[in-house]
């Protein structure tokens, strides 16, 4: 039983490796194109969270875990954004 | 083992692994600080200098992101190896994860130098001050990953600390060691791709 659960585990992880294998790619060939600027940071960024996404809930188990590990990672993103996007605005992107 | 049975508490969490989670939000602040502090002067000044492409070695950087999600992928196997009492499994991804941490490292050692001798230093311009700080930082991050690998490692072998119904310290080095992935998730794209 408990073989049966780790076998299906290990294919996710394997499934998640792939899919970070890809998405890395996927940023270097889109950072040859050449893009205007806001899309190509906007793209950047956005395969960098889906991939951030991925490490987080799979491999730091962050999908199984409880309210009160996921509420302390977010209230530190929530700061984070804080710190970002009032100046962003104030310096006019 | 009295350490690790501290599930009975009143959050219901291992001390430890809470312990962990809140560490690692402090360091979201650490990095996102210096990260955020390079987006906004980069976007909001006009002498924002980049190198050129070609200096910023980016087939290097991305072989470094291979290298660590290589290892990454490792880790959580080798916490996988453990928690089913396959030692020698748990042992060998151990030793790929370290291996991994190290050639990272390397690699790592490598670009410095050459963007040292290509004349970017921490302080020849704003890009080369927050090069070598985000990714020295970094890199920091990665050694004292390797230490507590190593350490896991050490006491996954000797099976009195760390062993298949106690795999908790091994889990905690495994959420630092992804979330110097993360960090590094991050900085590839920003410092070397945009």
């Amino acid at each position: 039983m408990k073989n049966e659960h780790s076998k299906a585990m290990i294919k996710t992880y394997l499934a998640v490796f792939g899919a970070l294998a890809v998405l890395t790619a996927l940023t270097v060939m889109v950072s040859t194109l050449h893009l205007p600027r806001v899309p190509a940071v906007a793209l950047a960024v956005l395969i960098a969270l889906v991939k951030a996404s991925l490490i987080t809930a799979f491999f730091m188990h962050m999908k199984s875990e409880g309210r009160l590990i996921a509420g302390i990672f977010l209230a530190s993103l929530f700061f984070l954004l804080v710190l970002i996007i009032p100046v962003i605005i104030d310096i006019g992107f | 083992m009295s350490s690790l049975e501290a599930t009975q508490n009143q959050t219901g969490i291992p001390n430890g692994k809470l312990g962990m989670w809140l560490f690692l939000a402090s360091e979201v602040m650490l990095f996102g600080g210096l990260l955020s502090s390079y987006v906004i002067l980069r976007t909001g000044s006009p002498n924002f200098g980049m190198p050129a492409r070609e200096l910023l070695g980016v087939p290097w950087a991305t072989l470094n992101t291979f290298v660590l999600i290589t290892s990454s992928v490792s880790m959580v196997l080798a916490l996988s190896a453990m928690q089913d009492g396959r030692i020698p499994a748990f042992r060998n991804f151990m030793l790929l994860t370290i291996t991994l941490g190290f050639v990272f490292l390397g690699i790592k050692s490598y670009e410095y130098w050459h963007k040292i001798s290509e004349g970017i230093t921490i302080t020849s311009s704003l890009f080369g001050s927050f090069y070598f700080t985000l990714t020295g930082l970094h890199a920091l991050h990665v050694i004292g990953g390797i230490v507590f690998n190593i350490y896991v490692l050490v006491q996954g072998l000797k099976g009195k600390i760390i062993n298949p119904d106690h795999p908790d310290r091994l889990e905690y080095a495994g959420l630092y060691w992804h979330f110097v992935d993360v960090v590094w998730v991050f900085l590839f794209p920003l410092i070397y791709l945009i």
